[in-house]
């Protein structure tokens, strides 16, 4: 995670209001990522209006149910943490990273079986937004493990957990994105 | 010998990485049952493992990396000039390290740009041929860019804004290198790219041609990528440091003019260079992965890009020109020995050019075919840029004003930016108006515009601020004779050459052409003398440059008596900037003012260095 990181270099004295900074920066690196994912979605409604190719509607809500529980699960870890719940956070995670996967399998499953190819604007759309946001969901998956597997040598406390928060809250932002792609590319219109 | 081991290793690691990604892409290609070598592809991973390896290898593996498994970080403590070689976080030397490499990036491309006159000198040259001169002129666009994106902000944004404000160092220091060591990797894979079969789509990279041509292209994209995260996580930082960072007392209405113009730069980096990544990503895809956003048989638009295209890269000209109107109001302002005229309102010209500049892109497409209910409603907003740009013009004019100017080289550079962005903006309106517009679109009347805006606006600028901050950061004094030399002859020169250029483009030459109508001759070997003597004016610079900073005469604490905080320290400033923390008191700019005070050091032992003068003339 780029932005999440506390004063390095010189490293002696810690700003008064590093947590904040830390905040304000990953805030900022969302919003600029959030670009990102909105130019996207216009190229989708650019190219396609609102019309929709065949998605496969049961695994689109599948999918969309196991990210929205994952941050669910994400949220109740960090909130584990910030009471010094050790056992719970770590459960917290691995059902995180466990639903992350699931969903990055989902993704997988439906650019096996779909029925229309990169050959067209809804499939040239479609493969690139589902694509970034799955990327997204990997890299999120990788940072959990790694704050999962130092939290399980014993490190954050209630006290010291900013890499947790800050990759919580990165998984929300994934979540989030989820949030407004799945309507554009499953709901915006009646299949043809 | 630090700085060759460092360097060393990131080209090592990254070199092993790239060929590492390579290989793998090949093996799972051949495992798949495909043929095992497709450039696009295998050098896109390559790039993208060599990226990371190289980054790891300079230094972010041992200062940042290894916390993210939960081991301890250590730093390279080399010492002098071989810190420029590591990954150090001290923004002072990051700040050094992009103005250093952009210059060398600058005087590269400039070098292409004499290539380029010299094959426009005569109607008929062979001097390159035309796939060359395509490279040659692509190359010289895109470094051009680069340097006019990243010399400024970079360069004086990392090295001022940290102690114009009173902070030790920027908010993220580690992110600020990170920033930084980037930048090489854009610049080597740009150089590459003549290996791959040389660019030939200027640096626009319009689709359908820049998805069809050979793979140097896909290269250009990787490397512009990797740029413009730099350059947004450049912005992220200079947003946080200037909300978080600015020293006691320091307001928001009594920021220096420049610090305001990077913080409106910033999140002008933060909101729109996602467009140019964007728009190269999917060219990217269609090349690797085949798919269609551009190919019309299969339902795609080439006009798609050209709006997410230049949805950023209409705001790049003012994440270019804004940095640079704010070294030129600080030196403005500084050189004549008066408070800054309608600060305010300068201030409100920045956010207001940060809140047009994202609906005007498409008046670089009003040729395109796009539809034409957007031409009427982008030709407002555009000719609308000229309001608060207007402000920040009533500010420098009023400054001027019965000022007692002070003519050393920055002022020279920042008066000739007034001259050369006004003849700017004025041609801006004949290509913001659409009917002239479709008669002057793509011709060197657009080549002569924007080089009055970019060159005449920032690259004047830039050279002010090197003047201006040289003391600062070398401790030495530049030779003020062979400056002025300097300034008349690349003033007089840019001004012939450009100036004439407006000529040949409203006779209808197009750019980016290697050839053109025989009766544009004499005019076209005009201005290309007019070039050669332009590119010759940077010799005076260069030998000013190097000797100076090896042996000019110490520049003390504070040569101009300025006022801001940067010049209440040491020349060159110690580690963290500040011996003891600053206070700030009165607006920075209140020259002439009695009793006023911008920094005060309250724990200080002794009183600051050279208190600034307060009011009275230079000399």
């Amino acid at each position: 995670m780029a932005v999440a990181a506390p004063a390095a270099g010189h490293g002696h004295h810690v700003h008064p209001k590093r947590a904040a900074m830390n905040r304000v920066g990953l805030w900022l690196f969302f919003f600029s990522e959030s670009i990102v994912f909105a130019l996207l979605a216009m190229t989708r409604f650019y190219l396609k209006g609102i019309e929709i190719d065949k998605v496969d509607q049961a695994l689109g809500l599948g999918i969309t149910i196991i990210l929205l529980a994952s941050s669910v699960s994400a949220f109740t870890a960090e909130t584990a943490i910030e009471h010094d719940r050790r056992t719970l956070a770590s459960w917290g995670l691995f059902i995180t990273i466990a639903l992350g996967v699931l969903f990055a399998f989902g993704v997988a499953f439906e650019w096996y079986t779909a029925e229309f190819t990169k050959d067209s604007a809804f499939g040239t759309a479609f493969f690139t937004m589902t694509g970034m946001h799955a990327f997204h969901v990997i890299s999120g998956v990788f940072m959990l493990g790694l704050v999962w597997a130092q939290l399980l040598r014993g490190r954050y406390s209630s006290k010291d957990h900013w890499p947790f928060s800050g990759i919580v809250m990165y998984w929300h932002f994934v979540d989030i994105v989820w949030v407004f792609f799945y309507p554009a590319l499953y709901l915006v219109s009646t299949p043809k | 010998m630090y700085a060759a081991t460092s360097v060393a290793g990131g080209l090592g690691t990254g070199l092993i990485s790239f060929y590492i990604g390579i290989a793998i892409t090949a093996a799972l290609r051949a495992a798949f049952g495909y043929n095992a070598w497709d450039t696009d592809l295998n050098v896109t991973i390559g790039f993208v493992f060599g990226l990371i390896g190289w980054i790891m290898g300079i230094g972010a593996w041992g200062s940042w990396g290894r916390e993210w498994f939960g081991m301890k970080t250590y730093a390279r403590k080399a010492p002098g000039w071989q810190r420029y070689f590591t990954f150090c976080t001290d923004h002072k030397v990051i700040g050094i390290q992009y103005l250093v490499t952009f210059m060398i990036i600058f005087f590269m491309a400039g070098l292409l740009a004499m290539g380029i006159r010299t094959q426009l000198a005569q109607s008929d040259s062979t001097f390159l041929s035309n796939g060359q001169y395509n490279a040659v002129m692509s190359m010289h666009g895109i470094m051009m860019v680069a340097v006019a994106v990243a010399a400024v902000i970079g360069g004086f944004g990392n090295y001022a804004v940290p102690i114009m404000i009173g902070a030790d160092d920027m908010a993220f220091p580690r992110l600020n290198a990170l920033s930084f060591w980037l930048v090489p990797v854009t610049a080597v894979t740009l150089l590459t790219t003549p290996f791959l079969g040389g660019l030939d789509h200027g640096w626009t990279a319009y689709p359908p041609l820049s998805v069809f041509t050979n793979s140097s292209q896909t290269l250009f994209d990787l490397a512009i990528i990797t740029f413009g995260l730099s350059s947004i996580l450049s912005g992220l930082n200079f947003i946080v440091t200037i909300i978080y960072m600015r020293a006691p007392g320091m307001t928001w209405g009594k920021l220096p003019i420049f610090v305001w113009a990077m913080f409106t730069t910033a999140w002008l980096a933060l909101l729109y260079t996602q467009g140019f990544a964007v728009a190269l990503f999917m060219i990217v895809l269609s090349r690797v992965a085949g798919l269609s956003f551009f190919d019309a048989a299969k339902g795609g638009d080439p006009i798609l890009y050209q709006h997410v295209f230049w949805f950023y890269s209409h705001p790049a000209v003012y994440i270019m020109v804004l940095p640079g109107l704010g070294v030129f109001l600080e030196v403005i302002t500084h050189f004549s020995r008066k408070p800054l005229f309608a600060y305010k309102y300068a201030v409100g010209g920045f956010m207001g050019i940060l809140g047009l500049s994202g609906v005007v892109w498409a008046h670089h497409m009003f040729t395109s075919g796009m539809p034409n209910y957007l031409h009427g409603p982008i030709l407002v907003t555009t000719e609308m840029i000229s309001i608060p740009t207007g402000l920040v013009f009533l500010s420098a004019l009023g400054t001027i004003w019965m000022g007692k100017l002070w003519l050393r080289a920055p002022m020279l550079f920042a008066l000739a930016v007034l001259v050369n962005f006004a003849c700017g903006g004025v041609t801006g309106i004949f290509l913001a108006d659409v009917p002239t517009d479709i008669h002057l679109h793509d011709t060197y009347f657009v080549v002569a515009h924007f080089h009055y805006t970019i060159v005449g606006g920032e690259i004047f600028a830039l050279f002010a601020g090197i003047y201006f901050w040289f003391p600062k950061m070398t401790g030495r004094m530049y030779n003020e004779r062979l400056a002025q030399i300097h300034f008349w002859w690349m003033f007089i020169a840019f001004n012939v050459t450009f100036f004439t250029m407006h000529w040949p483009g409203i006779e209808g030459m197009n750019r980016r052409i290697s050839t053109y109508p025989h009766s544009l001759q004499a005019v076209n070997l005009f201005i290309s003398i007019s070039a050669f003597s332009l590119g010759a004016s940077f010799i005076p610079f260069i030998w000013n440059m190097l000797y100076s900073w090896a042996r000019g005469p110490v520049a003390g604490p504070n040569p101009w008596r300025a006022r801001t905080l940067e010049w209440q320290v040491s020349s060159p400033p110690p580690l963290e900037n500040f011996p003891t923390p600053p206070v700030v008191r009165d607006h920075p700019y209140d020259y002439g003012v009695p009793g006023s005070v911008h920094g005060l050091f309250p724990n200080a032992g002794a009183p600051a260095p050279a208190p600034a003068g307060g009011g009275g003339g230079g000399q």
